[in-house]
């Protein structure tokens, strides 16, 4: 993109100005980047490079492509654009088109690694002086890199002239980098080290570990200095990733496990059709988004906040149903509600993909979820980012349901005493459908976030079902607070894990983990206390 | 003696049926001509072969369900340990005829490159050291983690996700390369067990009848546990375990002695299988194969042992009716078959039979029934006066005291 808007600009610059007087002149410098060995055409390069005329640009980037050839019958230097053996060349000072031939009638001009490197130093210091700011902040990062000395003069010319902070940064590590590779004396070296250690990438690294090796004396120490500052530096950063990673993880597992959380935790039912709510909020996502396409595309970005409240209600209203028509029947049998609702969740995988086909479905992700958010050496995804605070939201919302609002009065009290809950003239049976339905919600609403990371398949729900159960079984059965740290905890402890012990045997441990937990805490990490305990 | 005490006239029956089968099916599949109408052909007996080694699992399970109170959701985990311990004896036994030839190395090894056998692989060249593993393999990990998990007495529902989890772990487990394993596509293309040829018909036929004894020894010693005085004190755990702990029963103890005897079962039924089917893989660890495991015994009726078996031979051949038949509505059956026998056949197929004999019993009549209900009559006559009387007689107490006031 930015090469093409140079070469955009650069056209437009090459016909009107008045370097067209100068074109005999230019002719001749492209035409020496063609003779002679690689020497020769090195000295060429940096004859171009002198002229600072941005129009030649293009020649130099199209010769590091290898896109510049020689044309047999006349010897004129000339860009290609090669499709298929056939070559369409171009003038590289007029820009005009000149003619189609067979790849036979052309000579490419061969360049190596070391003119590849004195290429992109040269492209470098020519477009340091660029108007787009952006251009001339990558031009700073590739001189960065090349670090060459023959930059300087350019970089303290752009420095003079430069307004942007960013790019003044830049161009200043830029300078640093290339100092170090003059005889400058100590002290300046010395500053540029610190220069470059304040900068603390891996670009900065290792061309601080490459001084490293090839100094002695006082530098060397100053560069082994400053390149385990970046070392220490990285490694924080390293740790911060690995938390974001982990509590971004943390946030699906406590979606997921929340609905698990209020009918296995608070209600003590287990709905191992849960997974499948999950799944139906997903495919809800997916309906939805479809709807959209076909009737009314440009609501396309609001899809997620149509098919929120969608989700809720279907699984919801599934929930409730569910449990009028079979929970209900088997209240304190448990093991028999894990056969049953099983079955169930089978009866709906089945159903799914019988309707919409065994394979993924694609579901869009709206423009406001794309893209990531760069803080120093971390990058955090937008849609990660979005689903921690709708998980952190639709936490902070139930536990303002079950605390604030008389239904959450009324359900908490039928489960700690139902007949009295009953006496009270509470209907306990309405409360229990209820909270089922609120569970089923729940997992309806995880459905449409993980519907934007994650496959929507009909197997969707299995993969995080046990996962959700750990959370809540770890975190202590009938506590959000022990779901959240739950969550939160797997998350991070899986992240950290993965890097040393690969993906799948990070989750190896952890489950292993957690079974050697329950056999320490058989209630969890937030165990209820009282009375409730062995209700 | 043991027999004539434990067994009962029903465990007669069942061995009965399990011996005619085990001679049956053999004799019909290599004597019988293939035109005759009861010719059984290799594939029929390697199925009904599979279906007995489903019901020895089967068998497993609801001695610790049924008996116990144990719902293991991690069975499958044993079944397919014993399976792999039996694919690793029939690995060996290529030999040098693998695809790539190598006489000391499986073909899945010399793929990953692997230079030398893994030390958990040997020994498995000779098949007595590989049966102890059948058994030793899935009896280890079942008594490690029943040690662990009933002496910090965790129990119902919170055991059941927990078996699942292991079962789920050990999935993922097995489906990495580098445990030696065979990774995703797990063994295969076994060529003999002991030198006989898997293929040849008298093998298979051998194999069957091998499953129908394991089968019948399973049922024997099941018996012979929930029959003894061990027995009653499992069902007690099952009924009220706190009460059993509080009148000094080690609770614990009976408990890993059960899970780990079943966990071999299930091993045994697993290693009987993977010869009869010519594979084993990780998806044998599935949660979901597991959770099926149960549905069988559900379906039979729990707490019966022979329920288990005619619960996993109904599920089993439903299973293959209908995926032949119509795949797309084997799992919604399935589905719809958990759901019905939990809430209209808590009992299973067995206890619904038993009720409905209990049912025709008490109707019909009973030649004695009117002399008894003329006894009623008048005991009820009897009773009635004598009522009377002893109001008449309170109520003149009640007249002689009133003029004293």
């Amino acid at each position: 993109m930015i090469r093409f808007l140079i070469l955009l600009l650069l056209g437009l610059l090459a016909w009107a100005s008045p370097a067209r007087a100068q074109e005999p002149d230019h002719r001749a410098l492209v035409a020496a980047l063609a003779e002679g060995g690689f020497s020769e055409k090195e000295a060429a390069i940096q004859a171009v490079a002198a002229t600072g005329d941005p129009s030649l640009v293009a020649v130099l980037e199209a010769m590091g492509d290898g896109a510049l050839y020689t044309r047999k019958s006349d010897g004129l230097v000339l860009i290609g654009e090669e499709d298929r053996r056939q070559i369409t060349l171009i003038d590289p000072l007029t820009r005009e088109t000149l003619e189609t031939v067979g790849s036979r009638e052309v000579e490419r001009v061969r360049v190596n690694n070391r003119l590849r490197r004195a290429l992109s130093a040269a492209i470098g210091a020519m477009t340091l002086l660029s108007p787009d700011p952006n251009v001339r902040s990558e031009a700073a990062q590739s001189v960065f890199r090349s670090a060459d000395p023959e930059a300087l003069e350019t970089l303290d010319e752009a420095l003079a002239r430069e307004s942007d902070d960013n790019v003044r940064a830049r161009l200043e590590q830029a300078r640093a980098a290339a100092l170090l590779e003059t005889d400058a004396d100590l002290e300046t070296k010395r500053a540029a080290i610190d220069v470059i250690t304040a900068r603390g990438d891996r670009d900065a690294l290792s061309l601080l570990v490459a001084l490293r090796a090839s100094s002695e004396g006082e530098l060397q120490e100053a560069a082994a200095t400053g390149a385990a500052a970046i070392e220490r530096r990285l490694k924080r950063w390293e740790i911060a990733q690995h938390i974001t990673y982990g509590i971004s993880l943390g946030s699906v597992l406590l979606l997921a496990a929340i609905g698990l959380a209020i009918t296995f935790g608070v209600m003590g039912v287990i709905n191992m059709a849960h997974g499948e709510m999950v799944m139906l909020g997903a495919y809800t996502t997916f309906v939805v988004q479809e709807a959209i396409r076909s009737y009314y595309p440009p609501l396309f970005d609001s899809s997620l906040f149509i098919a929120i409240p969608l989700a809720f209600l279907v699984t919801g209203i599934i929930g409730i149903a569910i449990e009028r028509g079979i929970i209900r029947w088997l209240y304190g049998r448990p093991l028999e509600t894990l056969l049953a609702t099983w079955g169930l969740s089978l009866v709906l995988q089945q159903a799914v993909r019988s309707l919409f086909g065994p394979t993924n479905r694609e579901v869009g992700n709206p423009s406001w979820m794309s893209g990531a958010i760069e803080i120093g050496a971390l990058t955090i995804t937008a849609n990660r980012l979005w689903i921690l605070v709708f998980s952190l939201a639709v936490f902070a919302a139930l536990m303002l349901i079950l605390k604030r609002t008389s239904f959450g009065l009324e359900m908490r009290a039928v489960t700690q005493n139902r007949q009295m809950a009953g006496a009270m003239g509470i209907r306990t049976g309405r409360i229990d459908a209820m909270t089922f339905g609120l569970g089923s919600g729940v997992a309806g609403l995880a459905g449409v976030a993980l519907s934007q990371i994650d496959n929507v398949s009909p197997n969707l729900g299995q993969g995080y079902i046990i996962d959700s159960f750990m959370v809540v079984v770890f975190g202590g059965v009938g506590n959000l607070w022990g779901t959240l740290t739950g969550a939160m905890t797997l998350g991070i402890v899986n992240k950290f894990l993965e890097p040393y012990a690969g993906a799948v045997l990070a989750k190896i441990l952890v489950l292993v983990f957690i079974i050697l937990f329950i056999q320490k805490r058989p209630r969890g990490l937030f165990a209820q206390r009282g009375r409730a305990v062995e209700a | 003696m043991f027999l004539t005490r434990h067994l009962g006239p029903g465990g007669w029956w069942f061995l009965l049926a399990i011996a005619a089968v085990a001679v049956a099916v053999p004799y019909c599949n290599l004597v019988l001509p293939p035109a005759h109408p009861f010719h059984a052909n290799s594939y029929i007996v390697s199925l009904l072969g599979k279906y007995l080694t489903y019901a020895l699992l089967a068998l497993a399970v609801d001695l610790i369900w049924g008996f116990c109170g144990i719902l293991s959701l991690g069975h499958g985990a044993f079944f397919a340990l014993g399976g792999y311990a039996m694919g690793m004896y029939l690995m060996r036994q290529i030999g040098d005829r693998g695809v790539y030839a190598n006489p000391l190395l499986p073909d899945f090894m010399v793929f990953l490159n692997w230079t030398e056998l893994p030390w958990y692989w040997w020994g498995f060249s000779s098949f007595p050291y590989a049966m102890l593993m059948v058994l030793l393999v899935p009896g280890a990990l079942a008594f490690v983690f029943g040690w662990f998990a009933f002496r910090s007495r965790v129990t119902g529902v919170y055991l059941s996700i927990i078996t699942q989890a292991v079962t789920y772990a050990l999935l993922l487990a097995f489906f990495r390369n580098d445990m030696g394993f065979g990774g995703n596509n797990g063994l295969t293309d076994f060529k003999d067990i002991l030198g006989y040829p898997l293929q040849a018909g008298s093998t298979r036929a051998a194999l069957f009848a091998a499953s129908a004894i394991a089968l019948a020894l399973g049922f024997l010693i099941a018996r012979a546990v929930t029959g003894s005085k061990l027995g009653k004190v499992l069902v007690a755990i099952r009924d009220a375990e706190s009460r059993t702990r509080f009148l000094g029963y080690r609770v614990e103890h009976y408990k890993l002695f059960v899970f780990t005897l079943s966990a071999m079962m299930a091993g045994v039924a697993g290693a009987l299988y993977v010869p009869q089917v010519g594979i084993i893989n990780p998806g044998e660890f599935s949660p979901a194969n597991s959770i099926e495991i149960v549905i069988w015994v559900a379906v039979g009726g729990r707490g019966t042992l022979v329920g288990a078996v005619v619960g996993a031979g109904l599920v089993n051949y439903g299973k293959t009716v209908f995926t032949t038949a119509m795949p797309e509505l084997w799992l919604f059956a399935l589905g719809a078959l958990f759901i019905a026998v939990t809430l209209f056949l808590p009992r299973g197929v067995l206890g619904a039979l038993g009720d409905y004999v209990e049912w025709m019993r008490r109707q019909k009549p009973d030649p004695l029934a009117h002399i008894e209900a003329q006894r009623q009559a008048r005991r009820e006559e009897a009773e009635s006066t004598e009522h009377f009387l002893a109001l008449a007689a309170q109520a003149r107490a009640e007249r002689e005291a009133a003029p004293a006031e």
